[in-house]
C-alpha cells in the first residue's frame, strides 16, 4: 500500500504527519521523502544514510559527422533544448525533458545519449524504519525525474509513506500518481483552505482515495471543516495548536516518541486510511 | 542587408521592444530599401522556456545578419553567436530611427549576454 502525504500549501505539517506515521508503522513501513527540493524528513527520523547514488537525465548529444541539418530534432522539441541554425546544431541540456523525441525522429542516427546530473538518492535505516530521499542538484530546475527515481525504492511488502512536495504542479503529481491513498494535510486558515481546494481537485482528477488531517486545528476558523463536509472529504485526524508539539518539532523530535497517546492516534489514523 | 529589430508594434514607426525572445514583434528589415517583414512573436511570448532560442533560430532562418534589441539572455546569445548573427543590444527608440542609426554605424556589437536567463 502506498500513501502519499500532500497539502497544496507548504508548511502545513506534511513532514510532521508522514514521519510520525512512518515511525508508528515501524518495520511494516518505509518512508520516501519526495520533497527533493528541500528534503527534511531525515532531520526527524535521523537515519544513517549509508547508501548514495547519483541519478541522471538522458539528454541529446549530436554527432556532427552524421548530421544532415534537416532540423527535425528542433521541430519536435517543445522546450527548445535542441535547435538548428545554419549548419550548427545547438543543444541546451538544462532545458531537456528527456523525452527522447529528437533521437527518435533523427533520420541519420546522429543523436546519441548524453547525461545531465539530476541529484542524489540517499537511503538508510533508523532501527527498523526504512528511509529513502532524493536531493535535487543545486541549480537543477526539474524535480519530477528524480522524484520518479525515489519512488522506485517502493517495496510491495511494505506500507510506503511518501512525503510529497507542496503545491499542485508536476512535482506533486509525480509524488501522487498511482498511489492508493492521498492524505491531505491542511491548516484552518484562508491560505490553507485555498491551496487545499486546488490539491483536492488534482487528486480527484487522478481518481485516488483521499482523507484530511487538520493541523493547528484549534487556530483559524471553521471554513476548512465546512469545505471537507461539502466535499465528502473525511477528517481523519486533528492536531491541536500546541506549544509542546512546536517545541519538540523545533528540536527535531517526533510527537510519537514520548507520547503513548500520539502513538495510538497515529495508529488509528492508519486504520482510518485503510478503511476509507 | 537584412537586419532584425525587436518592436512593440508591426511597423517601422513602432517603438523598439527591449525584450528579445518575448518581443511583441520582430521586424526583418532590408536596410537598403527599408522593405520589411513583421513577424508576430505571440507564440514565443507565451513559451514556458526557450523563447530566446526560438527567436534567434527564426531570425537566422529569415537571413538577418544583425539584431537590434534591448536585452539578450545567455541562451539567445549562444544561439545568435552560432548563427553568426551580430548583436547590438541596449537599443531603444523608434525602429525607423534605430535602423538609421545602425546604417550610420552608431552601434557596437556584443557577443555576451547583458541579462541573466529568465530575467
Amino acid at each position: 500500500m502506498i500513501i502519499s502525504v500532500a497539502s497544496g500549501k507548504g508548511g502545513t505539517g506534511k513532514t510532521t504527519v508522514s514521519t510520525n506515521l512512518a515511525y508508528v508503522l515501524g518495520a511494516k513501513g518505509q518512508l520516501l521523502d519526495c520533497d527533493v527540493e528541500e528534503p527534511n524528513a531525515h532531520l526527524f527520523i535521523k537515519p544513517e544514510l549509508a547508501e548514495s547514488r547519483t541519478v541522471y537525465a538522458t539528454v541529446p548529444e549530436v554527432d556532427v559527422e552524421k548530421c544532415n541539418y534537416c532540423g527535425k530534432c528542433a521541430e519536435i522539441c517543445q522546450f527548445s533544448a535542441i535547435t538548428l541554425v545554419g549548419e550548427t546544431v545547438l543543444t541546451f541540456p538544462q532545458l531537456c525533458h528527456d523525452c527522447g523525441g529528437c533521437k527518435e525522429v533523427c533520420p541519420e542516427n546522429a543523436i546519441f545519449d548524453g547525461k545531465r546530473e539530476l541529484g542524489q538518492i540517499e537511503s538508510g535505516n533508523k532501527g527498523v524504519i526504512e528511509f529513502h530521499h532524493g536531493r535535487l542538484r543545486i541549480g537543477e530546475a526539474m524535480s519530477p525525474p528524480l522524484i520518479k527515481e525515489v519512488r522506485t525504492c517502493t517495496r510491495d511488502d511494505k506500507i510506503t509513506i511518501i512525503d510529497a512536495p507542496p503545491g499542485t504542479s508536476c512535482p506533486v503529481i509525480t509524488a501522487m500518481k498511482d498511489v492508493d491513498f492521498v492524505l491531505m494535510v491542511t491548516e484552518p486558515t484562508p491560505f490553507g483552505l485555498h491551496d487545499l481546494k486546488l490539491a483536492v481537485e488534482a487528486v480527484k482528477k487522478l481518481g485516488i482515495g483521499r482523507g484530511l488531517v487538520i493541523n493547528r486545528a484549534d487556530a483559524g476558523d471553521d471554513k476548512v471543516r465546512e469545505y471537507a463536509k461539502q466535499e465528502g472529504l473525511p477528517i481523519l485526524m486533528e492536531i491541536p495548536f500546541d506549544r509542546k508539539i512546536a517545541e519538540s518539532y523545533s528540536r527535531g523530535q517526533l510527537m510519537v516518541e514520548d507520547s503513548g497517546e500520539w502513538q495510538e492516534a497515529f495508529l488509528q489514523l492508519f486504520e482510518r486510511i485503510k478503511t476509507n | 542587408m537584412k537586419i532584425a529589430v525587436t518592436a512593440k508594434g508591426n511597423d517601422l514607426d513602432a517603438e523598439v521592444d527591449p525584450r528579445f525572445g518575448r518581443a511583441a514583434y520582430i521586424l526583418i528589415v532590408n536596410t537598403d530599401t527599408l522593405d520589411y517583414e513583421a513577424v508576430d512573436n505571440q507564440a514565443n511570448i507565451n513559451a514556458l522556456k526557450g523563447a530566446g532560442i526560438q527567436a534567434a533560430t527564426m531570425i537566422s532562418g529569415k537571413g538577418a545578419e544583425v539584431l537590434l534589441t534591448g536585452y539578450c539572455g545567455p541562451n539567445a546569445v549562444k544561439t545568435l553567436n552560432a548563427a553568426k548573427v551580430k548583436i547590438a543590444a541596449e537599443v531603444s527608440g523608434i525602429v525607423k530611427e534605430a535602423v538609421e542609426a545602425f546604417k550610420q554605424g552608431k552601434y557596437e556589437y556584443t557577443d555576451s549576454p547583458n541579462v541573466e536567463g529568465h530575467w
